[in-house]
């Protein structure tokens, strides 16, 4: 926990404690026999996944098979649905996040999300970004513009919204909103993006757009991704795991996934052949 | 064959009761309307509405019944929307599914059922027990206010409800409390249902005027209230009283009464539909 909350410091003082950190461990997230339930229904089943520091991991599998169970996890988002419970360990940066003294507001500060449909705030573009970083208590307004714009830059929006800051993000299209939402996770830097199924509700175009801001994010972010997309696990990933019925059948480099997959299972998936 | 002609001449029959039904009540409102208009318009000018009250009907005016409605309004919503807000907030957003929420929620649905006057002898029972503020604007507007604070309450859950769970999980998954995620987005998203059910309430409120009798508002007030707890009347009684008394001139003042009194309400009716129709557009 306390690595979390001091995350701003550490940052300074890198050379010290990161590099004892890299020799520790290459993983951002791990877990150790996790198991979740919604209510009496088991969703995920003795999970033991280790997600890969500044890569893309994404997760396939037919719809409910706990992928995105599992990427809520990471963030604690489940915590908001009654009867949600889990067994087991979760690891961020080695800290156990669903132990007692965990403040899931620091977590997810540090573990941002992007959902399956563009939900901007019913505010300005402005807002949208800053929001984030005033709700840490961040007044300083030149700092602020100055993650926007840094942010929207990230996102390739900023050319796009430079003389619109103040107009409701509501009028941007799909596309435009779901960058929006990225850079708005991006301007509190975190140091996850989960994303779930990102893409789902957008236009090819804007697909496109958006995978390759995934390969320039990955410089600077772990990013897990849920998707139904097998062509763009494939162009995207550095890992991909494969899910189904709530277990992790096969997890390996996408390479090897996509190539030459061990699991019969994971190759009638990718082959088209059920899910 | 036959029995489908029989069908459908018993269709036909059904739509002509639906449209005499759905009529009925509006030509009966026109006919009222009308009436009231043909009765008070004349009466109707600046004198009126801002002349005292007096024993001469031409003489006569609405000005202190008005000035006590906007006195009981103002205080009422002084009382009743930070509860009611806040009562909603809690209702949605805080407490735990179960049995007790339940048990919250059917009471609070029944309570905007009770009968105006049951409130009025609950503001007379608790105001009683303080001699010098009986029939105050207090009394008066915390009697309203009881009145009104299930209907805001439920029209504010309502709104609430409405804001898109989406725009809550990402102000979740920024790292935002649940009350940060209240203040900044679901209360902004939601302030265009809330104030129209709080207007509604209000112009119900507004027009009320029994339970205001029984915790003494006056019917003949000569001077306009200066402080909560000044002496008052309100419209409704106003017109009330001009209606009991056997002078024909007072029947005509009553009419013009109520044709203020309709204004006010229609418009506060038409404020908050405009209000909705803006709301519903945001999320769209």
């Amino acid at each position: 926990m306390t690595e979390i909350l001091s995350k701003k410091k550490k940052k300074k003082k890198k050379n010290k404690t990161s590099v004892e950190k890299s020799v520790k461990s290459n993983f951002i997230i791990s877990t150790e026999s996790l198991n979740a339930y919604y209510s009496e229904t088991q969703a995920l089943f003795d999970i033991n996944i280790q997600i890969p520091k500044l890569a893309v991991t994404a997760f396939i599998g037919p719809s409910g098979c706990g992928k995105s169970t599992l990427l809520r996890v990471f963030n604690r988002m489940n915590d908001y649905i009654d009867g949600f419970k889990t067994e087991g360990k979760v690891l961020v940066d080695d800290t156990d996040i669903y132990a007692k003294n965990i403040d899931t507001e620091t977590l997810r500060k540090n573990v941002g999300m992007v959902f399956q449909k563009p939900n901007p705030f019913p505010k300005s573009i402005y807002e949208n970004v800053a929001f984030g970083l005033k709700i840490q208590g961040i007044n300083d307004k030149s700092f602020i513009e100055h993650r926007i714009e840094e942010s929207l830059k990230q996102v390739a929006l900023w050319g796009e919204v430079k003389d619109k800051m103040k107009k409701n993000a509501y009028g941007l299209s799909g596309g435009q909103q779901q960058r929006l939402c990225i850079a708005r996770t991006l301007a509190v830097e975190p140091s996850v993006v989960l994303m779930d199924e990102p893409t789902s509700a957008l236009d090819p175009i804007s697909t496109g757009r958006i995978e390759e801001l995934l390969f320039e994010l990955r410089n600077n972010y772990s990013i897990v991704i849920v998707t139904h997309n097998m062509q763009q696990a494939a162009r995207i990933s550095d890992k991909t795991a494969f899910f189904w019925l709530g277990k992790i059948v096969e997890y390996n480099d996408t390479k090897k996934i996509f190539t030459n997959p061990k699991n019969k299972q994971t190759e009638n998936y990718i082959s088209g052949h059920f899910g | 064959m036959i029995s489908t002609k029989k069908n459908k001449i018993i269709d036909k029959l059904f739509q002509i009761l639906g449209i005499i039904s759905t009529f009925f009540g509006l030509l009966l409102l026109a006919v009222f309307i009308g009436f009231i208009l043909y009765q008070g318009l004349g009466r109707l000018n600046f004198d009126f509405i801002t002349a005292l009250p007096s024993r001469i009907p031409e003489r006569a005016g609405i000005y202190t019944a008005l000035a006590g409605s906007l006195w009981i309004l103002a205080l009422s919503i002084i009382f009743s929307v930070p509860l009611g807000i806040a009562a909603a907030i809690y209702l949605e957003e805080y407490i735990p599914e179960g049995k007790f929420s339940k048990f919250l929620e059917i009471n609070i649905s029944n309570l905007a059922g009770v009968p105006s006057i049951i409130y009025g002898l609950l503001g007379l029972q608790i105001f009683s027990m303080f001699p010098g503020l009986n029939g105050s604007l207090l009394a008066g507007a915390f009697t309203l206010s009881l009145l009104i604070l299930p209907i805001i309450i439920v029209a504010a859950r309502e709104a609430i409800r409405a804001v898109p769970s989406s725009i809550k999980d990402a102000a979740y998954a920024l790292g935002a409390t649940k009350w940060q995620t209240i203040r900044h987005q679901t209360l902004p998203a939601a302030f265009g249902g809330i104030m129209t059910g709080i207007i509604l309430a209000l112009s119900r409120a507004v027009g009320e005027a029994a339970p205001l009798i029984v915790v003494g508002a006056m019917a003949y007030v000569p001077f306009v209230p200066k402080s909560p707890i000044d002496q008052y009347s309100v419209l409704p009684i106003q017109i009330f009283n001009w209606i009991s008394r056997p002078q024909h001139g007072f029947v005509i003042n009553a009419a013009a009464g109520i044709i203020v009194l309709l204004v006010i309400t229609f418009s506060m009716n038409a404020l908050a539909v405009y209000l909705r129709n803006k709301n519903q557009k945001k999320f769209s």
